[in-house]
């Protein structure tokens, strides 16, 4: 049986006729067989049954799987996910892309993660760009000369604590080989070098290069620094400081006395990475992009993780309370309590004078890995609805839940991205807080899971994987949504069809968008956006249709009457 | 606290291997930006996702506009067994969804080093029926570690002429020129067809993103807008009088292959950007229309020269730190020694045999107050350890001199690709008399309000 009664609610507000299931066949109308077989797979109605135990049954969709070309897709590369989301926010380490110019030059500064060094003697290279700058005689001959002599010159100029090194595609076609020239380094300078096989080709999307990422550091740098951490101490993983929202997280961890070992990586060190393992339970924030290293730690260390989102008035509060139910002690829970009790006031104001403006507007979201998700909670507080969504390149579990884990198939281009094998180290494996999880867990508190962003969502709303922009075009011809969130590559095309359009990667330049603070100044910007005058002036006043080509005189009222009183 | 508080002056040691804040990017860009001046075009990334990605987001933040473009998104497989699946999967799909009138393919690292060959690919997709008729498949090679995005530009362009122009009589046709505007801004190919028109001229200028990067907002997205230059008109360019191409860089290659293929004449002039060079500019129509100039034209000569002898003693002995792209580099210098700054240093990444003897031109007996760096170590890294050595009043290049501008507190006019943090580039020209007006009042502006920022109380001026 459905979930709910909202099954017939239009996607379109009072136009009956637009059902899901028609948008969904608009969508794939024109395209050929072959990839609208493939398409049909990726658009799917959240058709929400409960089965006769009363278990949420969701329908597949055909997440993580290769994009078909010349879609005009969203996605980008294994090295865009590598270096630019997983490594690029972390400020002390030098970042070397070999390979030709452009990989490095586009990964440069674009994503906004913000980090704070306390003063000029700390290191921050995030403002640098650094490549080999291969060109044709290298590709021919072979660049491992280059790299040495690159990581040689960072060394010399820099002096930094570690250096990565990031491979682009040709880099992989001529076999140089990147992990022994660092290794090489390493030795040779006492310096920590290390690289990545993040070629572009690799895997379907972004993701393969989360995981790249994931694996080395996790390899290379978490465990070398075995600093005790106190016993309410965590590690962020997966918020990336954009626009400063780990920035607002840390403040409010701060506050309520718990410790933050770590933020992969937002505003992080390379020192913060490797004392990861001493932190005694892990929150992941992004699961998309970081739960490897969640499960890693876990196996290697015993520290558990749970799933938590900043993202939202009510999930931040939900999370924190999550956080001291957790190592459960009372002081922790009051802390926890008070900073809530601080910042609610602040937030339920807000809530009054923006809910009444925004109330029964309708979003759609195509976006990132998590964010698609989580933004949703930020419209359900402004008493908007999300009537679509999808990411851009997340997996099964991300839009179903991790209870499919099991069932995820591996692909060829899952298979190429190495799964490392870890087993519990010897030394520093922490029985003590393994059989803590174990004995929360007996007490009901769920660990390391993810419901996912279906379950969250309504019955019959539209989950569109990796959308193209011909299926973008179409929804929004056909369910004029209020506001849709995606990307720079999406953002002026949905504004020249005269929706406004909320990047949800760079936030517009805008934010912090996380916490309670976070979620105020969300609701001021989306009021800023959906009620603009600006969007019911597109049309010329002397153009057919426009309020004032019904008008008698093109003078404002009160003109008007002055020239009637001077009549 | 500094943003590149890494950056040091003293002494330079020469780097062999490691590029740092490059004064560059890649081809395929380039193409990108080109291909978009053909009407009814989709240009498409022959490879991983990611480049198409980056240059539709460089190209998006620049212009904040929609930037339109398919990718072949290859895998691992595709980079071992060759891209032809894919493209030819992409070429059925774009021109059944999206249906353009063309498909502007340009080549990446990944496709060059595994050696697919475009053209067999799309004979093809002829041979499979894959293109409708009348629609084309058009290709540049543009291997990122070839050349830079100046050279992705001029190959794309060349690539119209290739696949495009024809000759249909040996007698062409008087009082049409084709213009190359080289890579400039939507504004400027506006204003450079308004000068040829002004001049009494029929032009046929290519690319022309006029029109496709610089749109109404109409509540509508065209998915091809109204501009670019049409397939006809490129096919009508063999049969113009004479082929001015703007820029030796970003243009002679394509006017070279018109007069190869269709035996139409060329001139390659410096991009217009100045007094000087908009004058050669003038001089070069003047004669296809009979040797005259009108009215307007002159007269907007004169507005130019009227404020520079008005506000010359602002001008007068300041130094600039410039970078970018060769064919834009050559023609700021020369405008700003026409008003008397000295561009004290020049930086470009951008590869090429003549930008250091055009340079030089420029420079004549000034040459030896100047440095100019090009190709490997000529980035904005270097030209940053110059300016610790010894400051500029100036700093003229794209945003990325923003980091520089705040350490130093020099101000910042920003002028080249990418622009990603203001608007104005992609609406005013930078081109002929009335764009140096604007680049000049540019200048003037930053000069002047640093004046007003930091001279003494009692030196602040009410009239300048």
């Amino acid at each position: 049986m459905s979930e709910s009664s909202t099954t017939s609610d239009p996607l379109r507000g009072g136009d009956a006729s637009v059902t899901p299931a028609v948008v969904r066949e608009q969508l794939l109308r024109d395209y050929p067989a072959k990839t609208k077989k493939k398409r049909e797979k990726q658009i799917v109605i959240n058709d929400k049954q409960r089965d006769e135990d009363g278990s949420l049954q969701l329908p597949v969709v055909a997440a993580n799987t290769r994009t078909v070309p010349g879609i005009i897709t969203q996605r980008g590369c294994c090295y865009a996910g590598c270096k630019g989301v997983i490594l690029g926010p972390t400020r002390d380490i030098v970042n070397i892309v070999h390979g030709p110019i452009g990989c490095s030059f586009y990964s440069w500064l674009t994503r906004r993660n913000q980090t704070h060094t306390p003063t000029d003697e700390h290191d921050n290279f995030m403002t640098y760009c650094f490549s080999t700058d291969m060109i044709e005689e290298n590709i021919i001959f072979g660049g491992e000369k280059r790299l040495r002599q690159a990581i040689q010159e960072a060394y010399d100029l820099f002096h930094p604590k570690a250096i990565a090194v990031f491979s682009t595609c040709p880099v992989g076609l001529i076999g140089d080989d990147v992990h022994q020239v660092s290794a090489e380094m390493k030795k040779q300078l006492g310096i920590n070098v290390f690289a990545f096989s993040c070629e572009g080709y690799k895997g379907v999307s972004q993701s393969a290069g989360h995981h790249i990422a994931n694996n080395q550091i996790f390899k290379h740098v978490i465990g070398e620094d075995d600093t005790t951490r106190s016993q309410w101490s965590i590690n962020l993983l997966g918020e990336y400081n954009i626009g400063g929202d780990a920035f607002v997280i840390e403040d409010l961890l701060e506050r309520c006395g718990i410790e933050l070992v770590s933020t992969f990586s937002g505003n992080s060190t390379y020192d913060q990475f490797a004392n990861a393992h001493m932190a005694r339970l892990n929150a992941v924030m992004c699961h998309r992009s970081i739960n490897y290293v969640a499960d890693m730690i876990e196996k290697k260390y015993g520290t558990p993780w749970i799933k938590v989102n900043f993202i939202g008035a009510n999930a931040t509060a939900k999370s924190l309370r999550k956080i001291a139910e957790y190592f459960d002690d009372r002081r922790l829970t009051e802390n926890v309590e008070r900073v809530i009790g601080e910042e609610f006031p602040a937030v339920v104001q807000a809530q009054r004078k923006y809910r009444p403006r925004c109330s029964g507007k309708r979003a759609v979201l195509f976006v990132g890995g998590s964010r698609a998700h989580h933004y949703q909670e930020l419209f359900r507080e402004l008493g908007m609805e999300t009537i679509a969504a999808g990411y851009e390149f997340a997996h099964r579990d991300d839009y179903e839940g991790r209870r499919v884990l099991p069932s995820i198939k591996i692909d060829a281009d899952s298979r190429n991205i190495e799964e490392l094998r870890v087993d519990a180290d010897q030394e520093k494996f922490r029985e003590s807080d393994r059989q803590k999880g174990i004995a929360r867990e007996k007490q009901g508190y769920t660990l390391r899971e993810y419901d996912g962003m279906m379950a969250e969502m309504k019955d019959q709303t539209l989950i569109i994987d990796d959308i193209s922009h011909s299926e973008a075009e179409r929804l929004i011809r056909m369910v004029r949504p209020d506001v849709f969130c995606a990307g720079i590559k999406e953002k002026y095309s949905v504004q020249k069809m005269g929706v406004p359009c909320k990047q949800l990667h760079s936030y517009d330049y805008g934010g912090p968008y996380a916490g309670f603070a976070g979620a105020i100044n969300f609701y001021e910007e989306i009021d800023r956006m959906v009620n603009a005058r600006i969007w019911s002036r597109v049309q010329p006043p002397w153009e057919n249709g426009s309020p004032a080509a019904e008008s008698k005189s093109p003078l404002p009222a009160s003109m008007a009457e002055s020239e009637e009183n001077t009549n | 606290m500094t943003l590149l508080r890494h950056t040091r002056g003293g002494e330079i040691t020469e780097r062999q291997a490691l590029t740092i804040n490059p004064a560059k990017t890649c081809q395929p860009v380039g193409a990108m930006y080109a291909a978009l001046g053909i009407h009814r075009c989709l240009p498409h990334s022959h490879g991983s996702q990611g480049c198409c990605s980056y240059h539709r987001s460089t190209l998006s933040r620049h212009y904040k506009e929609p930037v339109m473009a398919a990718t072949s998104s290859f895998t691992e497989g595709s980079s071992v067994f060759g891209g032809q699946a894919n493209l030819l999967q992409a070429i059925n799909n774009i021109f059944t969804v999206y249906q353009p009138d063309v498909i502007a393919v340009h080549t990446t690292c990944l496709s060059e080093t595994i050696g697919d060959d475009i053209p067999q690919i799309a004979e093809k997709a002829a041979e499979k029926d894959l293109i409708p008729a009348g629609k084309s498949v058009i290709h540049a090679s543009t291997p990122s570690y070839v050349g830079a995005a100046p050279t992705g530009f001029a190959n794309m362009t060349a690539g119209m002429v290739k696949y495009f122009s024809e000759s249909t009589s040996p007698n062409k046709i008087g009082g049409r020129v084709n213009v190359i505007p080289g890579w400039v801004e939507p504004a400027d190919m506006r204003e450079i067809k308004r000068i040829v028109a002004a001049m009494g001229l029929e032009s046929i200028v290519f690319p022309d993103t006029s029109d496709v990067l610089d749109c109404p907002q109409t509540g509508v997205h065209e998915m091809f807008p109204k501009g670019g230059v049409t397939v006809d008109r490129l096919r009508a360019a063999g049969d113009s009088a004479v082929t001015i191409a703007l820029g030796p860089v970003c243009s002679e290659p394509a006017a070279i292959e018109l007069t190869n293929q269709c035996g139409v004449p060329h001139a390659t002039l410096p991009l217009p950007i100045g007094l000087e060079a908009t004058d050669r500019f003038i001089l070069e129509l003047r004669k296809y229309n009979g040797g005259v100039v009108p009215r307007e034209i002159t007269d907007e000569r004169g507005r130019l020269i009227d404020l520079i002898t008005d506000m010359h003693q602002y001008f007068y002995n300041k130094t600039a730190a410039l970078w970018g792209d060769p064919d834009q580099l050559v023609s700021l210098s020369e405008m700003l020694l026409t008003v008397d700054i000295l561009p004290k240093y020049v930086v470009t990444g951008t590869p090429g045999k003549k930008f250091l003897r055009r340079m030089g031109d420029v420079l004549q007996d000034r040459k030896s107050e100047v440095q100019v760096r090009q190709g490997a170590g000529a980035d904005l890294f270097l030209l940053h350890q110059w300016i610790k050595n010894e400051k500029v009043d100036l700093l003229i290049g794209n945003t990325y001199g923003k980091y520089i501008r705040r350490d130093e507190g020099i101000p910042l006019v920003r002028h080249g690709f990418p622009i990603l943090d203001r608007v104005g580039h992609q609406f005013f020209p930078t081109v002929g008399y009335r764009g140096a007006i604007r680049l000049l009042e540019q200048v003037l502006e930053a000069l002047m309000q640093r004046q007003d920022d930091e001279c003494s109380e009692e030196r602040f001026e009410l009239t300048m």
